[in-house]
């Protein structure tokens, strides 16, 4: 197996979705909220893992624009939860030491006096290791 | 009737409103909310990966809590309610996921997802019943229009959360004519805020936000519900010009428990 | 005693190239019965079956064992041989020695040894068969279709045509079906309404035919040629017989705020009412549900108006009992309910609209009278949106959509948005798809014109929210060539819903003891030889209740189950299969278990005078088959306690003495 075989068994085992159920409809990247500020959609996340492209997922920025709404898993017609291949692409980054996007160093100058706890938490759930 | 309570750590702190409004309106209704001792955060997001194990450990914790009362696991947070939820059902269908958890906790009793897992929302639908929260209602909200937000985490994903239809929900609206208010429906009501993009691209966040409040007011609501603080912030902070208040406010205040307080 | 001869076949080397056909042959010789043995190319072949006749003559053979293919390969065909031998056709056992042997396995002496084995357990059956004749049963020169649409209609006139008289039932109060809400039809264009209602009209005068409009099949009993079936004539609180249908009655009725089913609820009717002017029969029908004077005893203007006195407030359901010959279900389709696909705010917005709604809103005959206005502002639209495969083809949502292709919604979208383009030019017409599908006859030729003649932009990707805001509909979605997302403020969106059987089919197939597929299309007896029959003997289908049709499709389908029904009905008798089940009365305790595990009503409990053996009589309730219903599955000889019943051509010892031949 080549490295990106290898890459992609571990990201279809982890994230447990086939991308082969795609049947490239779009309607993902239909309903995706922060398709404009996605490199690559939901519906190529879909269809370059199938196809072993995966470097160029990981070395963009749009693993980490996916806001894990949740709708294009919920409105794929096939199945295929696309929201779940990002995040596994995301980790294969986070997880590799150095890899954290957000230190706690970054924070005071990001909150205010309303930002909830909640908005820390998932944001470091998110973004680091 | 006696439930086992997470309350979550926003709601012990900027959430406070959500959490004592919450247990307020329960008592009255009949319901005690006994908080998990020694819960911890759920971590605010479900990492879907099906090799993250540590990270949920927590939300197995208070589910085994409850377990040992025999008391379904009730959470206010819609983001607490998700997480727990979807750990509860991962450990109920991925027997890998939940072995790993079982060895991991080897000093404990095993756990397979017994717990059932409930929104506050749901337990006023389906243990209290709307029609008992009608009869408690002393103020009522007649002449409000009032829009439902439910944002992403209530909802979805719906093979998981069997809340309500996830494109339709009826939920809050049913609450919200229970108070003696009128619903408005509105095509962005389960589209997301942002979420916790707020933090690295206040400006997705805001847009994302402004086109939830915007729809809402142009389908005619004076008023947005909600049961996440982070939709809260994300709609507030962006300059919504209509009020946006935890679910639990506006119910105590129309079961009259707000006002009790105040006086 | 009998006297076997065995046929060991090579089939080329298909056989014998794993198994050693000489070996088989010589190994069979010792069985008990065995007269004559030998092996040949090509059994089935002339001179394979001579050499069998011959054989049969020379050695005075009683019984055959072939050892060849399957028996649904060529059982038929050495049966026959066996007739030509002057031997009863039901002596003749097959041995599969080829797909269950020869073709599983790999080595030549595995091949051969299960290949005696298998030839032994034909041999002991053999000793027990007995000559069968089969039954001949008449048929009931009369057929009836369930369903009025233009599948039931063009059957119903192929039939009758043919000489034969024809029923038709249709649940509604007029025939028509979906064809008589549709405008114009693809490719053509030609009207809908100009090419259906002269056939409605030809129905309606044929004299072959007669029409149980408003009305339901509630009990089919009986089989092939011998159906007896029960139809429910539901009130229609109007005298059929009496009605001129000249309509003053639906003008005075004060009750005028029911959804028009018609116009698909866009605008109401009165609650006596005709759904359309070319209706047939035309004929009034009050609403039960929605007048006052069956609900509160208060109105009775219609009676009062109407000069042929058909008003009857009392009428009740009626029942009617037939005997038909031949059935054939034209149930037809409905679009699915999109409340679960509330993405695209079909619940939220009166200008979301299906496609069906879409036809009724451009046809001349319809709530707008075939102007192009938007439900809930009566404005022009100058953008429109359509959306493909709205339920179709969804994998994951067995509670929402449907798996399959709908198959007819590219070409009708196609249709619509052609049209919309030619009769308002100012109108921006997208089209989303995952694909455009056109495989029939003009009919890429036809999509093409909609984009490259008539302007009608085509998207390839899909609509992933709308959203209600103000008078727009606020559209977001993928485009897949352009890699980007549109938003596009529409003023009318149209859903293409995928389609599914009529609910009344599923109940309709319990009845016929039909089969349906998962999504409840009624299955045909071959998919591809025999399309329009369906497995149960008698029962024919026609249109899109055995699969998503298109017009074209299914009067074809319609005219090919009719020329099946009327091969059928030209008939005098019917030859039966004489393997069939049989109780033996003394044996039989009366138990009812038989009775309840039969798919096909075949049996029956009556009592009967025995003699007992001290030379009294009792009457026992006793078992018996109708031979001409039973299909031979045998569930009846397992649930039967006392052994009492049997299965001919397949009894308990010949099934035993194979099982112990095997194990021996």
């Amino acid at each position: 197996m080549n490295k990106n075989d290898l890459l992609r068994e571990e990201i279809i085992r982890r994230s447990g979705v086939n991308p082969k159920k795609c049947m490239k409809c779009g309607k993902c990247s239909g309903t995706c909220p922060a398709y404009d500020e996605m490199e690559f959609h939901p519906h190529q996340f879909a269809s370059m893992i199938d196809s072993g492209d995966i470097q160029p997922l990981i070395d963009s920025e749009s693993v980490y624009k996916c806001l894990s709404c949740f709708a294009c898993v919920e409105r794929c017609p096939r199945g295929v939860e696309p929201a779940k291949l990002i995040e596994a692409v995301r980790l294969s980054v986070i997880r590799e030491k150095g890899n954290n996007r957000m230190t706690p160093n970054d924070i005071p100058e990001k909150v205010d006096e309303e930002t909830p706890q909640q908005l820390l938490v998932s944001a470091f759930r998110k973004y680091t290791k | 009737m006696k439930v086992s309570y997470f309350p979550g750590c926003t709601l012990k702190n900027k959430a406070k409103d959500l959490d004592e409004y919450a247990r307020k309106c329960a008592e009255l209704l009949g319901v005690t909310l006994e908080e998990i001792e020694n819960w911890q955060c759920c971590g605010g997001v479900f990492t879907t990966s099906k090799d993250e194990v540590a990270t949920k450990l927590s939300s197995v914790r208070a589910l085994k809590d409850a377990k040992s009362k025999e008391q379904p696991l009730v959470s206010v947070c819609s983001a607490c309610h998700n997480v727990i939820k979807q750990t509860n059902h991962a450990m109920q269908t991925d027997s890998e996921f939940a072995d790993k958890v079982n060895r991991y906790m080897a000093d404990e009793e095993p756990y397979d997802g017994e717990t059932e897992v409930l929104h506050y929302l749901e337990l006023l639908r389906d243990k209290v019943g709307f029609d008992k929260v009608k009869e408690a209602v002393v103020n009522s909200l007649k002449g409000k229009k009032i829009a439902a937000y439910y944002g992403c985490l209530l909802l979805r994903p719906n093979s998981v959360m069997r809340m309500d239809d996830p494109e339709n929900p009826t939920i809050m609206e049913e609450l919200i004519s229970a108070m003696g208010a009128t619903p408005v429906v509105y095509g962005m009501r389960n589209e997301c805020c942002g979420g916790y993009i707020a933090l690295e691209s206040p400006e997705l966040a805001k847009k994302k936000s402004n086109a939830v409040v915007a729809n809402a007011k142009a389908q005619g609501a004076d008023m947005i519900i909600t049961a996440c603080p982070l939709c809260r912030y994300n709609l507030e902070k962006n300059g919504a010009d209509i009020p946006v208040v935890y679910f639990t406010e506006l119910l105590a205040q129309a079961l009259g428990v707000k006002e009790a307080e105040n006086e | 005693m009998q006297r076997i001869g065995v046929f060991v076949c090579w089939c080329g080397s298909n056989i014998a190239g794993t198994v050693d056909v000489k070996a088989v042959a010589e190994a069979i010789k010792s069985e008990p019965g065995v007269v004559y043995s030998t092996d040949y190319q090509y059994m089935c072949s002339q001179a394979g079956q001579n050499m069998i006749i011959e054989s049969v003559k020379e050695h005075n053979l009683t019984g055959l064992v072939i050892c060849s293919c399957s028996p649904r390969m060529h059982e038929a065909t050495f049966r026959k041989t066996a007739a030509a031998a002057g031997l009863n056709p039901y002596m003749v056992e097959i041995a599969n020695i080829r797909e269950q042997c020869s073709w599983v396995h790999k080595e030549m002496p595995v091949g051969t040894e299960k290949a005696i084995i298998l030839a032994k357990a034909a041999v002991a059956k053999v000793n027990l068969n007995t000559p069968l004749t089969p039954g001949e049963s008449p048929v009931t020169k009369r057929a009836l279709v369930i369903g009025g649409g233009i599948a039931g209609i063009q059957t119903a006139l192929d039939i009758a045509d043919a000489g034969f008289p024809v029923d038709i039932v249709e649940t509604k109060p007029t025939i028509g079906g979906k064809m008589a809400q549709l405008d114009k039809t693809f490719p053509t264009l030609d009207c809908a309404a100009c090419i259906l209602t002269p056939k409605m009209v030809d129905v309606a005068q044929h004299e072959k035919i007669r029409i149980f409009s408003y009305s339901e099949v509630t009990e089919v009993k009986g089989f092939v040629g011998n159906f007896d079936v029960t139809i429910k004539r539901k009130a229609r609180f109007v005298d059929e017989t009496k009605c001129t249908g000249c309509g003053d009655c639906v003008d005075k009725c004060p009750m005028k705020k029911n959804p028009n089913e018609f116009n698909m609820g866009m605008d109401n009717r009165s609650a006596i009412y005709i759904p359309f002017a070319q209706a047939v029969p035309k004929v009034a029908t009050i609403d039960a549900g929605a007048c006052t004077m069956l609900k509160k005893g208060k109105c009775g203007l219609c009676s009062k108006v109407c000069g042929a006195g058909a008003i009857d407030y009392t009428q009740k359901d009626e029942f009617v009992s037939e005997k038909y010959g031949a059935i054939v279900v034209a149930t037809g389709f409905n679009v699915i309910n999109l409340d679960k696909f509330d993405e695209y705010a079909y619940n939220q917005s009166k200008d979301v609209i299906t496609s069906l709604e879409f036809e009724r809103l451009t046809n001349a005959a319809g709530p707008t009278a075939g102007k192009l206005l938007r439900p809930s502002d009566g404005k022009h639209p100058h953008k429109i949106v359509f959306v493909q495969c709205v339920g179709s083809r969804c994998e994951n949502c067995a509670e929402k959509g449907k798996e399959y292709c709908s198959k007819i919604c590219c070409m009708y979208t196609a249709k619509h948005a052609m049209l919309t383009r030619d009769k308002y030019p100012d109108t921006d017409v997208t089209v989303f798809t995952i694909d455009v599908r056109t495989p029939g006859k003009n009919f890429d030729e036809f999509y093409r014109r909609a984009v490259e003649e008539f302007g009608v932009k085509y998207v390839k990707g899909m609509v992933g929210k709308i959203v209600p805001e103000g008078d727009v509909l606020k559209v977001q979605a993928s485009d897949l060539i352009s890699n980007k997302q549109l938003h596009i403020d529409a003023d009318l969106v149209v859903l293409a819903a995928a389609i599914e059987p009529d609910k009344s089919a599923r109940p309709l197939a319990t009845m016929l003891t039909a089969s349906m597929d998962t999504n409840d299309f009624f299955t045909e007896a071959h998919p591809k030889l025999r399309p329009v029959e369906s497995p149960t003997a008698g029962v024919y289908l026609s249109g899109a209740c055995q699969g998503p049709k298109d017009i074209p499709e299914t009067v074809s389908q319609a005219g090919a189950a009719a020329s099946k029904v009327i091969g059928l009905l030209c008939k005098d008798k019917l030859v039966g299969n004489p393997c069939v089940a049989s109780s033996n009365e003394l044996m039989c305790n009366g138990c009812s278990s038989c009775e309840r595990v039969c798919p096909y009503g075949a049996i029956t409990y009556s009592d009967k005078e025995f003699r007992m053996p001290d030379r009294t009589t009792k009457i026992r309730r006793v078992a018996s088959v109708n031979p001409a219903v039973c299909q031979g599955c045998g569930a009846c000889t397992v649930a039967c306690p006392s052994g009492a019943m049997d299965l001919r051509g397949f009894a308990n010892d010949q099934i035993m003495a194979e099982v112990d031949a095997i194990c021996k």
